[in-house]
């Protein structure tokens, strides 16, 4: 038998057959790489799920022409630029001043389905407008024209009337065109969201009788502000006509709260990789107290120090690994449970941190098991065999 | 020349003179047995011819070499090459099974060799309990797998702290007879015990009091013959 073999034959044989010791030092470890691989989890979903949450307070980006418009080709070429997965929602916005009753009122026209992902936090009474005819007005607006869910409303369309809405005076206003709305919802945001009425671009398009081109196009994207950073400097090289800026208030909002997360989530990792440490000295402390007799007889037959080292640095290795992977495995089901209450979804499985868990668990053991170890080798053979 | 020879040897702790200038010789191939009174300085000088412990003063010399200033990794490895050691509480791992216990010494000095083990084993009378672990062994047993152990890798000597203290007396018999049998292999012995029955079958005694050599006898009846004992 080769002495490899009986090496390994002799450290399962302590392991396998020393049950109850090598459970609590298993559970030790185990317990410690599960809170590390759950926190490591965390730590890196933290800015997906944090982004997530974060996109509901609105656009991050804001992209406006270098000339008068920005096209509907200018906005699909930049969305082509924006990975899939990041894109939480592109909504571009065309603002005319139209009349209702004879009074100006400021009409913006969009996808609204975009709308709906880039402002989630625009509160609807009533429906969003879903197909053309349909109106949706602000809260303000609804208020001063008496509008309100199903109502229908005329709005009309003069390119005199842009010098009403500027606060200009004109003694009479002669409608060029007009369109019949139903009213579907009234909206409230509490911002000046609610001095507008909204409308999907082929009903200004037909009211202006102007091609569909767009002021303003607000991007929601979930990235940290490098990354926008980034985008935006890449957009506005790449899309010609267009420039594309970060909404400074938000992207540094996400910033520091993504990073007080962090480092609390990294403080709490190092704290449980501290306390697993001490927890797996303990017991391999214990281990070889329990276990001087032994070491004793060991060095009376000859076993040297490297022996001894390498025969409990084995056990801790094993133990390590094995405790790595469960707490691994556990890990992954400590985040799902963490990110299903605190974030309400699911975490993503990252397959490479189990064997960085492995790794971690191992090198940890092996540190923990560094003074017990050590205290193994300066045990006397003789007092041991006494029984001393 | 003498396997082994300690000259003037002491051992002292504090005031207490465990050992006080022992000479002492013993012949390759030679039964010897050390007796007397407990805090006599059995103990010390089996842990000093065992290369455990350090003597405080005097030369201590084993197949011609002097061992007594040598250090700790020095000793290891003469305890792994040139020792054999029986210890009185059988000192066995309790999670190997018997023959991986006697594998343990050949893996320290050097391949484990299983059926080495299992012959030495069977030397012993325990071929058929070689995959029982100690705790399914009697104390009987547990003793000869120590002594299995001990002789696996032909060691120059082989030491025996009161192999019998911890036995009945028909697993004293046995003990007894495979140290007869190891003498007649031309092993050299060197048993401590109390046991006056043990130390008369040996061919000489040796009489330790208060760290000193009192007297020594020589067995005029030693016949070193083997009585037939069936192993079990």
């Amino acid at each position: 038998m080769k002495r490899r073999k009986m090496y390994v034959r002799m450290v399962m044989a302590s392991l396998l057959r020393r049950r109850s010791r090598m459970i609590i030092a298993l559970l030790a470890i185990s317990i410690g790489a599960m809170i590390l691989s759950g926190l490591v989890t965390i730590y890196y979903d933290v800015p997906r799920q944090m982004g997530q949450q974060f996109r509901s307070y609105g656009a991050n980006m804001i992209l406006t022409a270098e000339g008068e418009t920005i096209t509907p080709e200018q906005v699909e070429q930049t969305i082509a630029l924006i990975p899939e997965d990041k894109l939480v929602g592109a909504a571009a916005y065309r603002y005319q001043t139209v009349r209702i009753n004879d009074r100006p009122v400021m009409a913006c026209a969009a996808d609204l389905e975009q709308v709906q992902k880039t402002s989630p936090f625009w509160l609807v009474e009533g429906e969003w407008p879903s197909q053309e005819g349909q109106l949706m007005a602000g809260k303000n607006i609804a208020r001063t024209f008496n509008l309100k869910e199903g109502k229908r409303t005329t709005c009309t369309f003069a390119p005199e009337a842009q010098t009403e809405a500027s606060g200009s005076e004109t003694e009479e206003i002669i409608p060029d065109n007009w369109t019949d709305f139903t009213v579907t919802g009234i909206l409230d945001t509490g911002g000046k969201e609610e001095d507008y009425v909204y409308m999907l671009p082929p009903d200004m398009e037909k009211l202006t009788g102007l091609p569909t081109e767009y002021d303003v196009c607000e991007l929601s994207v979930s990235a940290n502000s490098d990354q926008l950073s980034e985008l935006a400097e890449q957009i506005s090289t790449q899309v010609e006509g267009i420039t594309a800026r970060l909404v400074k208030r938000v992207t540094q909002s996400e910033d520091t709260v993504l990073t007080k997360l962090q480092s609390l989530v990294l403080l709490v990792t190092v704290v449980v990789l501290a306390l697993t440490m001490i927890c797996v000295a303990t017991t391999m402390t214990a281990v070889v107290a329990e276990r001087r007799k032994e070491i004793g007889l060991r060095k009376a037959l000859g076993a040297s120090n490297e022996s001894i080292i390498a025969e409990f640095m084995g056990e801790g290795i094993v133990l390590g690994a094995f405790g790595g992977l469960l707490g691994g495995l556990l890990g992954f089901a400590f985040a799902q449970v963490v990110s299903r209450n605190v974030f309400n979804s699911s975490i993503r499985l990252m397959p490479w941190l189990i064997p960085v868990t492995i790794l971690a668990s191992v090198v940890v053991t092996g540190i923990a098991c560094l003074i017990p170890i050590r205290s193994a080798t300066q045990i006397d053979p003789a007092l041991v065999l006494k029984g001393e | 020349m003498s396997l082994l020879e300690l000259k003037n040897v002491s051992k002292v702790y504090g005031s207490l003179h465990a050992l006080d200038h022992v000479n002492l010789t013993v012949e390759k191939g030679e039964w010897l047995a050390i007796m007397g009174p407990s805090g006599s300085g059995k103990s010390t000088m089996m842990n000093i011819i065992g290369a455990l412990d350090k003597a405080t003063e005097g030369e201590i010399l084993l197949d011609g070499e002097d061992i007594s200033k040598k250090n700790a990794k020095a000793l290891t490895d003469i305890r792994r090459d040139k020792i054999g050691l029986i210890f009185q509480q059988f000192h066995l791992v309790s999670y190997l099974t018997a023959v991986e216990n006697v594998m343990l010494a050949q893996y320290y000095h050097s391949v484990p060799d299983e059926k080495e083990a299992l012959e030495a084993l069977e030397r012993v009378g325990l071929s058929d309990r070689a995959h029982h672990y100690p705790s399914q062994l009697s104390g009987g047993e547990q003793q000869r797998v120590c002594v299995a152990r001990a002789l696996i890798n032909y060691p120059e000597i082989i030491l025996a702290d009161e192999p019998t203290g911890n036995l009945d007396e028909a697993n004293e018999e046995i003990v007894v007879e495979l140290f007869r049998k190891l003498h007649l292999e031309g092993t050299t012995l060197v048993v401590v015990t109390h046991n006056p029955e043990v130390a008369e079958v040996a061919q000489r005694t040796v009489v330790l009091r208060n760290g000193r050599v009192d007297h020594e006898t020589i067995n005029e009846n030693f016949t070193g013959k083997i009585k037939h004992i069936t192993l079990q």
